[in-house]
């Protein structure tokens, strides 16, 4: 125990470690690499979404223009916002600030990403259904869509599975701000120590990045100028 | 141990508040060209201001603007895979129906036979 004591490292620092700093840089590696993963994860949807555009452009287009652009685009400043929010919880505790400080941007944060599900799931979906335009859960094919109906209705499942998988990485997102707040809470992090805060930036800011193209891949570049106004 | 090991960066509040009213206007400013006829330029455009927003969050949010060169390495491998990927899917895709599909594609082919 006196050999252990000899060795005391500052809280949070592991024992393989030179220094802080050398674990910090490690942390920050691990997790890019983790999000290497997820981007090749997300490319395989955005390729396979790439090559049925270039089969399919006119009904692609189509179904882009079934899409709500309010709600997109309010989803996108809802989740810019809340990229803000998470910088400046990990700022907080980087400058050392009270753990009142950090937990107040976490939880804004979280009240952000509930926001955006909140907006996806109760209004937008919502109204997808209600307009028939959910694969699976009485579609319609609509009379002007003529011979492109099955492919606009490729474009909604496309529309679903991405969104869909971008929204179950917004929940797992919030269920480790949950963990981040309790750690907070229990005065784990400090201006020395807040990897966790730090590495679970990472990963809320890369979903925002994914929501960045999906935005203007889904509801914008499909002819919406055609529509008139809306 | 090291009670000098606060060299981390810290980006000032005016940066994050400057990069998060950027990230807005950029919104604004995409959501309002779709509604402009640009021809095949509405895609560029909004796939352009998509990759600026994408660097101003990766930079500064991410903060890799201040980190060591070995993240950067990890992150550019991954768009490279993600290109290779890309690249590689699209070119069997794109020339698949040259033969069944005679337009555009056949306005290269006198181009193309010259090299043959």
């Amino acid at each position: 125990m006196a050999e252990l004591a000899a060795h005391a490292h500052p809280a949070g620092m592991a024992h393989q470690f030179e220094d802080i700093e050398q674990q910090r840089d490690a942390g920050r590696l691990g997790m890019w690499i983790f999000l290497a993963t997820e981007i090749l994860f997300f490319g395989g949807m955005f390729t396979s979404y790439t090559i049925y555009r270039e089969l399919h452009l006119a009904a692609f287009e189509t179904g882009s223009r079934l899409l709500e652009v309010q709600f997109g685009a309010t989803n996108t400043a809802v989740l810019i916002c809340s990229s803000l929010t998470m910088a400046l919880a990990i700022r907080a505790a980087q400058t050392g600030r009270k753990k009142g400080t950090i937990i107040f941007w976490l939880i804004l944060t979280m009240i952000l990403g509930a926001t955006f599900l909140g907006l996806k799931f109760r209004f937008e979906w919502y109204h997808d259904y209600v307009e028939n335009i959910v694969p699976g859960l009485g579609f319609k094919n609509r009379a002007e869509w003529g011979p492109l109906a099955p492919q606009v209705q490729m474009f909604m499942c496309f529309y679903f599975f991405m969104t869909g998988l971008h929204a179950l990485h917004m929940v797992v997102g919030i269920g480790m701000l949950t963990v981040l707040l309790i750690m907070t809470a229990r005065n784990r992090f400090s201006a020395e120590y807040y990897a966790p805060l730090e590495i679970s930036g990472l990963y809320w800011h890369f979903v925002d990045i994914v929501w960045i193209f999906l935005f203007p891949l889904l509801y914008l570049i499909g002819g919406r100028y055609a529509m008139g106004g809306h | 141990m090291s009670g000098d090991s606060h060299s981390e960066h810290i980006v000032p509040v005016g940066v994050y508040v400057g990069v998060f009213l950027a990230l807005m206007v950029l919104t604004a400013l995409t959501t309002a060209v779709a509604f402009v006829d640009l021809g095949p330029l509405n895609t560029v455009v909004a796939l352009t201001i998509a990759v600026i927003k994408m660097l101003l969050v990766v930079l500064f949010f991410m903060h890799v603007r201040y980190n060591k060169g070995l993240t950067r390495i990890v992150i550019v491998a991954a768009f490279f895979w993600l290109g290779i990927m890309m690249a590689l899917m699209l070119a069997d895709e794109l020339t698949r129906r040259w033969d069944m599909y005679p337009e555009p594609w056949s306005t290269l082919l006198p181009f193309i036979s010259k090299f043959l």
